[in-house]
């Protein structure tokens, strides 16, 4: 023990110890090792037979998508308001529920009198103004009555009055149009049959979802990248005070980014009702959480990385509690032999690098112990006795998901497409 | 030094406080008991109590029994309609041996185990009290029984159906079975057999998918399912969903995978609603038939398009005219409701509750012995040993009979199919299969 070269790993009373460094390094191989494990398992599968029919995953891969361009249309406005606050706005679930909520009450007196089914094109156009202009409002009053007066506070503030105001409208919603779910109308029978698309069969109304979603993000983008006011905005999430200098309004600017990420939940409102077809007061609360995971997936505070958050949240929602499955695979017992036999041959490699004392090395080494220790004992034991069945696994999506995230943050911490802020921004 | 006088003076004003409240606590108890055996005591020269002791009514002093029903949040709607119907069954009874009978205000389940135990203490806190009805919840009842149980009390449920409350018919006790547990509502056994029967027999279906949302209540029936359905030499296999879930694409690709026949959903709203209505879009479900239970038998599902052709299986509630053994027959009851609530029944099981309240009463009438001067003895064992012995009790619901676990429901159940989803009313009553297990 003595020939450990101690002063290398900066024991002090500052740095993270060693033990900590080792931990966290063993649980990013292992995370590793069991999403590779159910990808091949679940390619394994498919290869023998036992899997899903193309159909069905294009099934999976179209919903995840329809759901993922939803989350990243909502997830914009997290990551907006981020750029040029510094904060999480956790009342942007409720934006996006008020424009679902709003377009339910024109939708439904519309398809009163008929316009929804003879002309259902004007009809979605006028529900989806609705939807954007209540959206955006809402986000704008939100920011003028709640986060306005704490401009220049800690940031701890606004986050905490975000989650006030989020509870505010839910129950001001509830209070309104009273807890019972709202039903949107039937669509008109052309969105709900499958349509061909690239060769593929799809239904209607995802194309339609993703379809206007993509639009949507589309222009957002070369609004903030083409426009002046575009321009505004970056330079605003860049320094405030120097943006104020040259010349930039810069509460006119920060009402802009909210009403266009409100607009943005709207547009998300709407199109989640016309796939789901119910809304109620707290519609806004679970999609909300995870935009705003979406977010932080692709990289809090860089636009196409929140579209990229979001879509891959939805894949993985949908084709996760599958690839689960995949944990499953009835391996054959040669692949369990090399896995052991590699995982323990690299463990004990890494056991002699110790000498070098790397915290990475000795992470490796006790992630891979456990590795050939778990392959070898599933590989041996617990497959052969049965082809072990996981139940439950849709029930698991969610977990699923927040585990890719937590995966995603421990190898890659500012997400995705994230970019290193170059200064701690101040509130 | 004088800041750490402060904080000792703290200390010692705290355990003050907190003795006072132990004394004050104390003495509660003190006075349950002595007035419990005060009453024993004198009520010795003629009568002697059982094993659990017994309440003395003392003349022109009401029968003390209580309903424990979720009458807040989301199934209030549930539990008022029960409370509802212990009212009126009360009024029909009328006195017991001269006494009138207070139900008191009910306590609150709210349908959850939380509540069920709160409500329970509070229950067992009043040493006169003789019977409960409820709750509405089988989670409430799971941590209420115990407690009801051991304070030497019954209670009677017109709603619980989990198996474990009882058992699971085949002579093993469920795992939170208490004595003095009865139930005049359907075990879930029953319920999940008969849409197995239904599939396989009726239908000519094999191959089967189950699928729950976690709910002890969702999970229970969706397995019970499964085990009829394989006894009867069908493959069932289980899926889940969360309560929250809107897209359901995930689960319903893998429910194709394995291509089944016939889908039982016994979920609630709104996942059933997402389940049904975005089926459309998943390849190979195309030719599946569907079935929901009672807890999808609302108006506001029935009336979704997608539901056309859709089963649903649930008690039956075809009642016609078995008639109480207060002589009130259920059309009877509905109007003396209506007259009564100004609304029609918002749920079923206000007549469960009915029949369980002058079950109750019938019982305590069997075993009350008089004294000269009025006063009522009700031994609390007897009673027990007068319900485990119901036969062929007339009830609004049917003919209830208990067996030794506390079931006592008329238990037929009937599975009706939602043709026309325009016309919901038809819907409920369009009948295509009713199954008794006991006939």
């Amino acid at each position: 023990m003595a020939d450990l070269s101690v002063p290398k790993l900066k024991l002090n009373a500052d740095a993270p110890t060693l033990a900590v460094d080792v931990f966290l390094f063993a649980l990013r191989v292992l995370l590793i090792f069991f999403a590779a494990w159910a990808l091949v398992g679940t390619i394994a599968i498919q290869v023998d037979g036992g899997g899903l029919t193309a159909t069905a995953w294009r099934d999976l891969l179209v919903g995840g998508l329809a759901q993922g361009f939803m989350y990243g249309l909502i997830a914009l406005g997290y990551s907006m308001v981020y750029g040029v606050l510094g904060f999480i706005n956790f009342a942007h679930g409720e934006v996006f529920m008020a424009g679902s909520m709003s377009g339910f009450f024109v939708a439904d007196a519309l398809f009163d009198n008929g316009m929804w089914v003879n002309s259902f094109p004007l009809a979605f156009a006028i529900v989806m103004l609705t939807a954007i202009v209540t959206s955006a409002l809402i986000a704008v009053i939100i920011e003028r009555i709640a986060y306005r007066p704490l401009r220049g506070a800690p940031r701890l503030i606004p986050l905490i009055t975000s989650i006030g105001m989020s509870f505010f409208v839910q129950y001001a919603v509830r209070g309104l149009v009273g807890d019972g779910f709202k039903d949107y109308p039937q669509l008109p029978a052309g969105l709900q049959q499958r349509v061909s698309f690239l060769g593929l069969d799809i239904e209607g109304i995802k194309l339609f979802v993703i379809a206007t979603a993509i639009v949507s993000m589309v222009a957002l983008w070369l609004f903030v990248e083409r426009s002046k006011t575009g321009r505004a905005i970056r330079a605003v999430s860049e320094d405030k005070e120097i943006a104020a200098l040259m010349g930039i309004d810069v509460n006119k600017t920060i009402v802009t980014t909210f009403a266009v990420g409100g607009a943005m939940a709207g547009v998300a409102g709407l199109l989640w009702a016309m796939l789901f077809r119910k809304v109620y007061f707290l519609t806004g609360f679970l999609p909300g959480i995870k935009a705003f995971t979406a977010a932080v997936l692709g990289g809090i505070g860089n636009l196409v990385g929140a579209m990229l958050g979001g879509v891959t949240l939805g894949l993985i929602e949908t084709s996760g509690p599958r690839l689960l499955n995949g944990l499953a695979w009835k391996v054959p017992t040669l692949v369990a032999f090399v896995l052991g036999a590699v995982a323990l041959a690299t463990a004990v490699i890494g056991v002699i690098r110790v000498r070098r004392s790397d915290p990475r090395t000795v992470g490796t080494a006790l992630g891979m112990v456990i590795v050939g220790v778990a392959g070898t004992a599933w590989g041996f034991i617990v497959l052969p006795g049965a082809q072990v069945v996981i139940p439950g696994t849709s029930q698991l999506k969610d977990m699923i998901a927040f585990v890719v995230l937590i995966g995603v943050l421990m190898i890659r911490p500012i997400g995705l497409l994230g970019e290193k802020l170059a200064v701690e921004e101040r509130g | 030094m004088s800041r750490r006088m402060k904080n000792f003076r703290h200390l010692g004003a705290l355990v003050v406080a907190l003795a006072l409240f132990a004394a004050a606590c104390g003495d509660d108890t003190t006075t349950t008991t002595t007035a419990a055996g005060a009453t024993t005591t004198t009520a010795g020269a003629v009568f002697t109590p059982g094993a659990l002791g017994a309440v003395t009514v003392a003349p022109g002093a009401p029968i003390e029994i209580r309903a424990l029903q979720a009458i807040s949040g989301e199934v209030s709607f549930l539990g008022t309609d029960q409370v509802r119907g212990a009212e009126l069954a009360i009024a029909d009874f009328g006195q017991v041996d001269g006494h009138d009978v207070n139900l008191g205000t009910p306590e609150d389940d709210l349908c959850s185990a939380e509540g069920g135990q709160a409500g329970a203490q509070a229950i067992v806190a009043q040493a006169n009290v003789i019977g409960v009805l409820g709750t509405t919840c089988s989670g409430s009842a799971a941590a209420a029984a115990p407690i009801i149980s051991a304070a030497g009390m019954v209670m009677i449920s017109g709603s619980n159906t989990s198996p474990s409350l009882t058992s699971d018919l085949a002579g093993t006790a469920g795992s939170n079975w208490y004595n003095g547990y009865y139930r005049t509502a359907h075990n879930d056994l029953y319920q999940g057999a008969t849409a197995a029967r239904y599939a396989f027999e009726e239908l000519g279906l094999t191959k089967a998918v189950a699928v729950h949302d976690g709910d002890p209540y969702t999970e229970g029936l969706a397995t019970a399912f499964a085990n009829a359905f394989t006894a009867l030499g069908g493959t069932v296999t289980i899926h889940a969903v969360n309560k929250g879930d809107t897209d359901m694409t995930g689960v319903l690709t893998q429910v194709a995978a394995d291509a089944p026949e016939f889908v039982y959903f016994p979920i609630f709203q709104p996942e059933g609603d997402f389940i049904i209505q975005q089926k459309g879009g998943i390849a190979g479900l195309e030719t599946v038939v569907w079935m929901g239970a009672d807890g999808l038998i609302t108006d506001g599902f029935l009336a979704i398009p997608e539901t056309a052709g859709m089963y649903f299986s649930g008690p039956d509630l075809r009642f016609g005219t078995n008639a109480s053994a207060t002589g009130t027959n259920y059309d009877q009851l509905v109007a003396a409701y209506t007259a009564a609530y100004g609304e029609a029944p918002t749920a079923v099981f206000h007549a469960h509750t009915y029949d369980a309240t002058v079950l109750l009463l019938t019982k305590i009438q069997e075993v009350a012995v008089q004294d000269a001067d009025g006063t009522l003895h009700i031994d609390r064992q007897a009673l027990r040993d007068a319900l485990n012995a119901t036969s062929g009790f007339a009830g609004v619901t049917g003919s209830l009979s208990c067996d030794a676990f506390g079931d006592c429901g008329a238990e037929t159940i009937s599975v009706i199919r939602n043709d026309d989803p325009t016309d919901v009313a038809a819907g409920k009553a369009n009948v295509v299969y009713s199954f008794a297990p006991g006939a």
